[in-house]
Order: C-alpha cells, then sequence, then structure tokens
C-alpha cells in the first residue's frame, strides 16, 4: 500500500486496515476538475482508512475500474454560471451518471461541498444549493447529526451519532420544494442534519442526503478534514480531543470500504 | 449580427439572498422607494448568421439545461434580439 508521508507524526493506517488487509483492495476514484481544491484531501482520507485512492480526471471517458467514487469539494469551472452547472456535463460525469444509476449495485458515489452541487445539477440527487443566507463565506467546525446510518457512505456511524467536521463555503444553503422535503424526511433520506445550529438556513436543517437507492450521498462539511490526528478539528463529538484532533469524518471512508470489501 | 437573450430569475418561492442584500442596501443611497429586489441573470447568445426556427429551439434547450437550474431558477424569455434593435 503506497502512502503519503504525514508531515507531523506517525501515519497510521485505519487499524483495521491491516487486519481486514483486503481493504487495501478497494478501489476508491476521486475526481479532479479545474478548480477542484480537496482532491487531495480525499485521496488522503481514502488512504487513511485503508483502501487504494485513484486519481480521475474530469475529461477521462474512463472509470479506471473504481469500485467508488467521491467527488471533492472546491470550486470547479470557479462556479461559474451556478456551482457544479458546468462540471455536470463533464466527461467523466456521465460516466459517473451512467454508473450511479444502474440499479443494484450501482456505483457508490460521495459528493462533498462543491461535490454535492455537482450531484443535483447532475439531477442524481434532489434540490440545489443557494448562497448561505448570510450571504458570508462560512469556515468552521461544524456538528452534524448522522440520520441515516444505513447508506453505504455512513454505516459505520450509528443513528442519531453526532460528528464534528469542518464547514467552507458560500453556496451552502440547501434548497427543494415542500414535497421533495417531505419526501427526503419519509424515506429516510436525509443522511446529515446541522445540530445545535443551522449555519446557512438550508432547510430543514439538512446537511446531506442521499439518493433513494442509497449509493449515492452527498453533505456540504467535509469529513475528509477530519481524518488524520494533528490536522482536524479542534473538537470531536466524542469528547475532549487534542489540538486539531478531530477525526469524526474517518467514519466515511472506512464505512464505504468496509461495504465494498464485504 | 443577432443575438438570443436568455433571461434567468430565482423561482418566486426561492429566497434570494442577493437581492434581499442589494434591497437592504439601497435605503443607504436614499432610494427608499423600493419593497424587494430579485436579481435574475441575462445570457446573450450571439448568432454568426440568420435565427433559424432550429436555432431559436436550441437556445430554448441550453436555457432549460445549461442556463438555468429548474429547482430554483425560472427562465423567463428567450427572445431574438437585432442589432439595430434596443
Amino acid at each position: 500500500m503506497s502512502v503519503e508521508t504525514p508531515l507531523i507524526g506517525d501515519f497510521q493506517p485505519f487499524p483495521s486496515a491491516s487486519a481486514e488487509g483486503s481493504l487495501a483492495g478497494v478501489r476508491v476514484g476521486v475526481v479532479t476538475f479545474p478548480g477542484t481544491l480537496d482532491d487531495r484531501d480525499a485521496m488522503r482520507a481514502v488512504r487513511l482508512a485503508g483502501g487504494t485512492a485513484i486519481s480521475l480526471w474530469h475529461g477521462d471517458h474512463d472509470l479506471r475500474g473504481v469500485d467508488a467514487v467521491i467527488i471533492p469539494g472546491g470550486f470547479s469551472y470557479g462556479d461559474y454560471l451556478r456551482a457544479g452547472a458546468i462540471s455536470r456535463f463533464a466527461p467523466l460525469m456521465e460516466q459517473i451518471t451512467a454508473a450511479a444509476t444502474g440499479g443494484p449495485g450501482a456505483l457508490p458515489v460521495l459528493g462533498i461541498c462543491n461535490g454535492f452541487q455537482v450531484l443535483t445539477e447532475a439531477h442524481l440527487l434532489p434540490g440545489s444549493m443557494i448562497k448561505n443566507n448570510s450571504l458570508h463565506f462560512l469556515c468552521r467546525d461544524q456538528r452534524l447529526r448522522v440520520e441515516n446510518a444505513d447508506t453505504l457512505w455512513t454505516s459505520d456511524y450509528a443513528a442519531g451519532e453526532e460528528i464534528v467536521v469542518p464547514l467552507k463555503n458560500q453556496d451552502g444553503q440547501f434548497v427543494a420544494d415542500e414535497r421533495t422535503l417531505d419526501e427526503l424526511e419519509g424515506e429516510g433520506r436525509v443522511v446529515f442534519r446541522y445540530v445545535r445550529e443551522n449555519p446557512n438556513g438550508s432547510r430543514r436543517d439538512i446537511a446531506g442526503i442521499s439518493n433513494a437507492a442509497g449509493n449515492v450521498v452527498g453533505l456540504m462539511p467535509h469529513p475528509e478534514h477530519a481524518v488524520e490526528p494533528g490536522f482536524g478539528p479542534d473538537s470531536s463529538a466524542r469528547g475532549e480531543v487534542d489540538l486539531r484532533g478531530g477525526t469524526d469524518g474517518l467514519g466515511i471512508f472506512t464505512s464505504v470500504l468496509k461495504k465494498l470489501v464485504g | 449580427m443577432p443575438r438570443i437573450v436568455v433571461d434567468v430569475m430565482p423561482k418566486p418561492e426561492i429566497l434570494d439572498p442577493q437581492g434581499k442584500a442589494i434591497a437592504g442596501a439601497l435605503p443607504r443611497l436614499g432610494l427608499t422607494g423600493f419593497a424587494g429586489v430579485r436579481q435574475g441573470k441575462r445570457f446573450e447568445l450571439e448568432v454568426a448568421g440568420e435565427v433559424t426556427p432550429e436555432l431559436l429551439e436550441q437556445a430554448r434547450s441550453a436555457a432549460s439545461t445549461l442556463l438555468s437550474n429548474p429547482v430554483i431558477e425560472d427562465v423567463t424569455r428567450v427572445e431574438v434580439i437585432q442589432e439595430d434593435a434596443e
């Protein structure tokens, strides 16, 4: 397994990675668009969780045989037109859309921040994102509740479990019509909800949702920035942590690896 | 050279934070006569030759697929503008 050398401290892959060595056999693709920022962090999160990260280029037509795909955060195409609007028509997105809607065994896809916006523009997830109601770019550690722990991307959490991960965006306000919101709630497709405070005006405090099949999940906050001691938030929903010691986001990545290896 | 103008507005039921901010700024200029502001987008599609019905149909297609997101926006106008007009 190839891993990046951490900047400080000792690199420790997820403990069960060696015990369940086959996790390394799970290939998770991370898409890079022009303007993507968090692709390296997402790839690192996959490696820290014990999997193999594969770099995917938006202009390619080939998913390189990956078992799952992460569309990371950033400002693809400079957020021109609308966040995610132009990325949606990238050649690789056509492949991802087809693979993610292929019925049972469909490709697991996670969209983080701008990736979530891309998934809504691609109609893989309902609703859309508009500017934060404060109109400010927000960057803070955000507490979330995992509402649905049955998706491929959240199975390592318990339903109702809270996590703290960074939130950093300008267009983070999730909107959808009332019927769609009722449908999401009724079908248990609200995966993450903001707790204590709604940072951006998102309808019904929704931070993340899934498609009906449960293989496609999108969320605005950034679990990939809370995976490694020394580089995470200063707080955790699990109790006191050292400075930058929050790793509550790692479960997203271990969830999908374990599901795919099983 | 004719242009096809496409106007896109946020849906009425969608809160428009940018419009709200502008509405908040107007009274600071002493312009107090406005009850609200909604901010939309205008696109101008330039056409090299003549605007055929097929081309206009393409513009409508562009308006509904790429230029607007039907979840949050309405296309309020697709119209041909001649060079000497406006």
